[in-house]
């Protein structure tokens, strides 16, 4: 199912699949007919309740495995798994504190397999969601986010568009920063777990400011995937 | 590229741990041997693009871990762990 230009979910049947907990992740191997192998991980995007496992991927032109993942692959195609794998970067509905989950680009995957597990297992615990995006078009999940967010089911989303935005834009049109996150952000008061993904710089810089906020770094879970993923 | 992008983190290498600890690794604690940093491993610094895998202590900057697969061997150099620590399993 392609998200944006760039970006497809694939669903995925796993034969004993063992069941996973959101915010992990699976390493995708792929072999060529001379045998050269290559693999990269992708975080699971589905929640654990789901029937089938999905993951997102954002096509990389000079990738070796998101190419095929985004564009090649079809329906009734075997790819090799392994998985889940992570228990630091995981985020259980049976938590109390407020979800903070931060995202840029991609980033967004894990954090969103935690949100639909926060859905299907029923939680109440407030959320919120700051989600930086180069234009409207890269947004992944749109559709999806805005249902969750106008559900009045206590999640609370706000977008920032760091490139371009779309006339009417109501959301942020910049990079993150000091007052976004102060304005997103639950009180340090309120232990909130935190949880952030996306690029190396984009991660470091998002808990820095939290850090500056006054959060205790032992509160916030980052996930840094460096420029790309492959 | 920036130097800084290159940088991942220790959740990336939770499958490569896994297959030579044979358990999840990314919530084991590690302290630096040069700054006594205590970390998950999920939180370190990891650069996949040098020579094998390199761990960095994110406090000092020091190599915590330097992993090289071959072909059917592994070579691991913890020097710069002091201690591990780590959930048995159950």
């Amino acid at each position: 199912m392609q998200e944006t230009p760039r970006v497809a979910s694939l669903f995925l049947n796993v034969p004993d699949w063992q069941g996973h907990h959101a915010g992990q992740h699976v390493d995708v191997r792929l072999t060529a007919d001379d045998g050269y192998q290559a693999q990269r991980s992708y975080s699971v995007a589905s929640a654990p309740e789901d029937a089938r496992l999905a993951i997102t991927v954002e096509r990389l032109e000079d990738g070796e495995v998101s190419p095929y993942l985004v564009g090649e692959v079809k329906v009734g195609d075997k790819v090799e798994l392994r998985g889940p794998i992570g228990g630091y970067f995981v985020w259980n509905a049976e938590t109390s504190s407020p979800l903070l989950l931060v995202a840029g680009g991609s980033g967004i995957v894990p954090l969103m397999a935690m949100l639909r597990h926060r859905s299907a297992a029923g939680s109440k615990v407030p959320a919120r969601l700051l989600y930086s995006s180069r234009t409207a078009d890269d947004i992944i999940y749109k559709e999806e986010l805005d249902r969750i967010a106008s559900s009045g089911d206590g999640v609370e989303i706000a977008h920032a568009l760091t490139r371009a935005q779309p006339s009417g834009w109501k959301g942020y049109s910049r990079r993150i920063d000091r007052d976004m996150v102060r304005e997103i952000a639950w009180p340090k008061q309120q232990s909130p777990m935190v949880f952030i993904c996306g690029p190396t710089s984009f991660v470091e810089s998002a808990a820095g400011l939290l850090v500056d906020l006054g959060y205790d770094p032992l509160q916030i879970k980052t996930e840094r995937f460096g420029a790309t993923g492959g | 590229m920036e130097a800084a992008e290159a940088k991942v983190d220790g959740n990336a290498i939770g499958g490569l741990l896994s297959e030579i600890f044979t358990m999840e690794m990314t919530t084991a604690e590690s302290t630096c041997a040069s700054c006594g940093a205590v970390n998950p491993v999920g939180r370190v610094d990891v650069y996949l693009r040098a020579p094998g895998v390199v761990v960095r202590c994110p406090g000092c900057e020091q190599v915590l871990m330097r992993i090289v697969r071959g072909p059917g061997r592994y070579w691991i150099d913890l020097r710069g762990t002091r201690c591990l620590e780590l959930a048995a399993p159950e």
